[in-house]
């Protein structure tokens, strides 16, 4: 019979574990003093030899050192658990300078950038995106909207033709005829798109995109006009901006206006006039033409350049750019 | 149209200077372009008389001249050619400064001392003519400021007339302007009628009265067409942009201007019998005063002798009848047609005349008459002769009638959303000229003959406006009646499409919609093109049937811009034409090249392969919801990699296709790797389905994981179908993660390996009912694919 003490073993033991240097090791300590058969519950099981007297206190005995040896292995292995994670956290240290993974990152065109921007702010005086085809007929083009044929108003758009006598639409300003014929007055609509023009050289392009807007209700007037104007155009350059109205032509407004603001120079200071919209009262002729009776309603129409628009905002000089596609040039716009 | 100062300064009685009288203008819609000071201020440059000429003595080109010009006589070399005894020049003297910066100093040219510069028209910004010195009518007083004597502290305006001003299209029309914006007191030429001073008179036939309802002739006779214009009536021509090129051609050019009723002389001498206003018959021609010799169309109005044409109406005269060397008497020609008879015939024959752009918009109808006057008075003062009586030939019938328009003060106010009274609006339209009327609650207005653009109560309208100053007019701020739209929520905005693809990488770029026939023949995408009438040029002559040729050529300029890891995207309407008619399809492109992530120092780095291209397609639709099953099929595309290549279906319907950029396009870009491309249906990817809430399974999944050896030629996708299928509602999900070929699978074989997740709504599977269910599974696959279960 092993007569070793449990002091003796709890000595043993514990010189053990102050070396066992990873949990594995740790374990074979413990189940060698604590295990089923281990040799500290070995002892507990040699009791019932004991005279019953001496009984109590060897078990107390045994009994302590087990707990001691138990607390020590739970102190040791919470011990190595902290070095095995400082260990592992130390291993999986990187260098943070080095760059992020990541892929060039995309981005919106200038222009739609800017037209998103035009559609939000009138969006949120509720008007409401329409859209028409880009080969339109001369009707919706023109004839509808009051350009007389053989009118020298016509001239003023270099239009593209087809062999049978559709075009690619000159402005958006169709679609306004393609909503009034479908829907009753009230009308609140905005109208982006792509517009063409025979035309090129450095301030123009076959192709840009337009931005009309509508409003036709009962008791809409020049006034209405000009406060929208005025609050759209402060909202887009996020300026208080002095602007004015100058008497213009188009056919399918009157009043007609062309509007400019005062640009501000870079030092701050007041700079040119620029010219950014064309606007006016819907003509009487725009409203009979789709059967809406101009008596009771009155209305008014805008269109501005998205392209202007977009230059004057992020200071691009050359309109050609923006069709380009240069990454070099669109990457700086998102 | 291009005005001076001095001129309109002379009709209308005004302190506004020229910058004034400039944003005047802009404020009430005759937008000036520019105002430019005429000359510069040209200080120390005189008028000189040569008294002297010798011949350089070192030099045979250049000539000393004594000069007497300001305080004394002064010797100037120079070399000109027209440098002569007694003539008048300007002379910049000593310490003067010219135009271009050049200061004028005492100078040795070839040993003779030269005091000063006489100069040409362009030394001194005033004229093109650089041949020789700017010659000065000989009366022009010696030793005078040159900027005295020809007036020229002067600015030119160039105003932007839009086409419903034709009234402004002359001095007399602005200064009514003016006059009406200012308050200014107008005054005009002199249209006293010139009395007949012989009977010769020419015959004159309306044939066409539709299109020539007036015409006025005049005999002329005994003109001198070598008197020199006078230098007010040069300067005034030049000063609007127009040469002088004689007197008769002076005065009714300057009549043009002045009044704005283009005119005409003819050589009487080449006349055959009277005047005849008619169509052109069918091949007809003639030659034009600038020397071409044109064909005519039927639908152009001529000006003929009883033999041939002369001029054709209101556009441009012929080089035959026109004024000459040799002309003694001439025939004046002052006439009204009609704006349809003349538009678009100028363009045609790619003429752009001052005559043509006022009669095409529209000259007074009453004009005619007081234009013959002035433009007699100014002939016969000028070049003498004697003139006959004015033969006037009208058709009342075809003439415009004088319109009244009916003008509700209420609606002024209710369109305008002012509150003026009805003096205000009475005076304003009285300023402009118009008769005003009152007729109960409405004015009856007549405005001036001039004014063709007025026709209607809105026109009038607008007048107010003008007159009112648009600054003035009342502003509301917006709100009014706010009304919230419908908006399907379904409908994906393409704000949020583009704002996707910028995330994951993609630059939106916006190529043209017009292409080359060749750049769709290249990728074989030329059926249903549809033609321009009338293209820029060739490489924009086609409407885009797709968005990839101007996708691949971007790809390609940036290839070229040193770009080789780029992803580019595009939304936008291409134009087909179907056996259904023409369609407008919006479509999405993709184009990715390069590396599936950006270098870098860690981990392993990978270039694009056909997954990566597909998984952003089925990301795309998942990130909006599309709604419908989507599956990609082997494509046959001709611009695809053969072995790369996908057409997308969403339910039944193709909605576009992708792959890799065949190789051989992609090596005709430039580029270094492989490129991957889709064009999908953008419709189809904005129409989301509306999330209906589905409650979960409570119960546990159970994961299988089966290897099956296949043909080759089974596809992945059909594998998982017939797994579906079989598996039915109890299968959640199956997943291929694995495809093997080499060790261990036959050659003509490959493995995959698939993850089949298995789940009950209503309760938890049992282990025997799953192993039924996997082998029928397996069972099938055997049956359909001829596979078998592996290891």
């Amino acid at each position: 019979m092993n007569s070793r003490s449990p002091e003796d073993l709890l000595a043993q033991a514990l010189e053990l574990v102050a070396t066992a240097d990873d949990p594995r090791a740790l374990d074979e300590v413990r189940v060698r003093y604590l295990g089923k058969k281990g040799e500290l519950t070995g002892l507990l099981k040699q009791l019932g030899q004991l005279p019953a007297e001496q009984r109590r206190e060897a078990g107390q005995a045994v009994n302590r050192s087990k707990q001691a040896l138990e607390a020590a292995v739970a102190e040791r292995r919470q011990a190595l658990g902290v070095e095995q994670l400082n260990a592992r956290l130390r291993a999986e240290s990187v260098d943070v300078t080095l760059p992020g993974r990541k892929h060039e990152p995309g981005g919106q065109h200038p222009v739609s950038r800017a037209l998103d921007r035009i559609l939000d702010i009138f969006g949120q005086l509720g008007f409401t995106v329409a859209t028409g085809p880009e080969v339109e007929d001369d009707y919706h083009n023109f004839e509808a909207l009051n350009f007389p044929e053989h009118h020298p108003a016509r001239a003023m758009h270099d239009t593209f033709y087809l062999p049978d006598g559709r075009l690619l639409r000159t402005h958006t300003s169709p679609v306004q005829i393609r909503v009034l014929k479908q829907t009753e007055p009230p009308v609140r609509i905005v109208a982006p798109g792509r517009v063409f023009r025979a035309d090129s050289d450095q301030t123009h392009t076959p192709q840009f995109h337009q931005v009309e807007g509508l409003l036709v209700d009962t008791d809409v007037t020049f006034a209405d006009l000009k406060g929208l104007l005025a609050d759209f155009v402060n909202a887009f350059f996020e300026d208080q901006l002095e602007m004015r109205l100058r008497p213009s032509y188009f056919p399918f407004t009157e009043p007609s206006a062309e509007v400019d603001v005062r640009w501000t120079n870079e030092d701050g200071s007041p700079g040119r006039w620029l010219e950014v919209l064309g606007c006016g009262m819907v003509h009487p002729k725009v409203l009979e033409n789709c059967a809406i009776d101009p008596e009771r309603f009155t209305g008014y129409a805008f269109g501005l350049g998205v392209e202007r628009f977009a230059m004057l905002r992020y200071r691009v000089d050359d309109l050609r750019l923006f069709f380009e596609n240069d990454l070099n040039f669109l990457r700086q716009f998102r | 149209m291009k005005i001076n100062h001095q001129w309109l300064a002379q009709w209308v009685d005004t302190d506004l200077d020229a910058a004034a009288v400039g944003e005047r203008f802009t404020l009430a819609g005759l937008e000036v372009d520019e105002c430019v000071p005429l000359a510069a201020a040209l200080e120390g440059v005189v008028v000189a008389e040569i008294t002297d000429v010798q011949p350089h003595p070192d030099a045979d080109r250049l000539r000393v001249c004594r000069v007497a010009g300001d305080s004394e006589e002064r010797t100037v070399v120079c070399g000109a050619p027209n440098a002569r005894l007694g003539l008048k020049a300007p002379l910049a003297t000593v310490g003067s400064v010219l135009p271009g910066g050049m200061k004028i100093k005492p100078a040795r040219l070839r040993g003779v001392a030269s005091e000063g510069m006489l100069c040409s028209e362009p030394e001194l910004g005033l004229g093109e003519d650089a041949s020789g010195l700017m010659e000065l009518p000989a009366d022009a007083p010696a030793g005078v400021a040159l900027v005295d004597y020809l007036g020229l502290d002067d600015h030119i305006l160039d105003i932007d007339l839009t086409p419903n001003r034709a009234d402004c299209l002359s001095v007399r029309g602005l200064a009514r302007e003016l006059a009406a914006l200012t308050g200014g007191q107008l005054s005009g030429p002199n249209l006293e009628p010139v009395a007949a001073s012989t009977e010769d008179a020419v015959a004159i036939t309306l044939e066409a009265p539709a299109d020539c309802p007036r015409y006025l002739g005049r005999v002329i006779r005994g003109v001198d067409v070598h008197a020199p214009t006078p230098l007010w009536m040069v300067e005034r021509l030049r000063r609007c942009g127009v040469r002088s090129l004689g007197p008769i051609v002076d005065v009714t050019n300057y009549v043009l201007l002045e009044l704005g009723q283009p005119m005409h002389a003819f050589d009487l001498a080449r006349l055959s019998g009277g005047i005849h206003v008619r169509r052109a018959r069918p091949g007809e021609q003639m030659v034009l005063l600038d020397e071409r010799e044109v064909e005519l169309d039927p639908d152009m109005l001529l000006i003929c002798d009883q033999t041939r044409p002369l001029a054709i109406g209101g556009i441009i005269g012929g080089l035959d009848s026109a004024v000459a060397e040799s002309t003694c008497d001439i025939l004046l020609e002052s006439a009204w047609f009609n704006p349809a008879s003349i538009i678009g015939r100028s363009r045609r024959l790619g003429l752009a005349t001052e005559s043509a752009h006022r009669f095409e918009r529209g000259v007074d109808p009453e004009l005619q008459r007081q234009a013959m006057e002035r433009a007699s008075a100014l002939i016969l003062a000028i070049a003498g002769g004697r003139a006959g009586p004015v033969v006037e030939q009208a058709d009342e019938g075809f003439l415009p009638t004088a319109v009244e328009v009916s003008l509700r003060p209420g609606r002024v106010n209710r369109v305008l959303g002012t509150d003026l009274p009805d003096d205000e609006i009475r005076s304003a339209l009285t300023r402009l000229g118009m008769a005003v009327e009152r007729d109960n609650d409405r004015f009856r207005v007549r405005p001036p003959s001039a004014r063709r653009d007025i026709e209607a109560e809105v026109d009038l309208i607008e007048e107010v406006a003008r007159m009112q100053g648009y600054d003035r007019l009342p502003s509301r701020p917006p709100g009014g009646h706010l009304r919230l739209s419908m908006q399907a929520e379904t409908r994906v905005p393409e704000s949020r499409l583009r704002r996707q693809l910028a995330a994951r990488g993609f630059q939106e770029i916006i190529s043209w919609s017009f292409v080359s026939e060749q750049d769709l023949a290249w990728l074989g995408l030329e059926a249903g093109a549809q033609a321009l009438a009338n293209p820029l040029n060739r490489d924009l002559a086609v409407l885009r049937t797709s968005l990839l040729p101007g996708l691949l050529k971007t790809a390609a300029a940036n290839f070229r811009r040193q770009h080789d890891d780029f992803r580019l995207f595009e939304l936008g309407a291409c134009f087909i034409n179907t056996a259904d008619g023409f369609i407008e399809p919006c479509r999405l492109t993709l184009f990715m090249t390069g590396r599936a992530h950006g270098e870098h120092a860690i981990g392993q780095d990978r270039t694009l392969d056909f997954f990566d291209l597909k998984g952003e397609v089925e990301q795309l639709l998942a990130l909006n919801g599309v709604a419908g099953r989507l599956q990609f099929k082997p494509s046959s595309l001709g611009w695809l990699h053969p072995g790369q290549a996908a057409d997308v279906y969403l339910g039944d319907d193709l909605i576009g296709s992708c792959g890799q950029l065949h190789p051989t396009l992609a090596a005709e870009l430039d580029g270094s790797g492989p490129a991957f491309v889709a064009e999908l249906d953008a419709e189809r990817i904005r129409s989301s389905r509306l999330p209906v809430h589905q409650r979960g399974s409570r119960f546990p999944a159970l994961r299988r994981d089966i290897a099956v050896v296949v043909p080759e030629d089974t596809r992945a996708g059909d594998v998982v179908d017939e797994l579906s299928r079989i598996g039915g509602k109890l299968l959640e999900q199956c997943i291929v993660f694995d495809e093997y070929r080499g060790k261990g699978i036959d050659s003509g074989s490959k493995s995959l390996a698939l993850g089949l997740i298995l789940r009950d709504v209503s309760r938890t599977l049992v282990e025997e009912e799953v192993d039924r269910l996997i082998g029928r599974m397996i069972k099938g696959l055997i049956q359909r694919f001829d596979a078998r279960l592996r290891g």
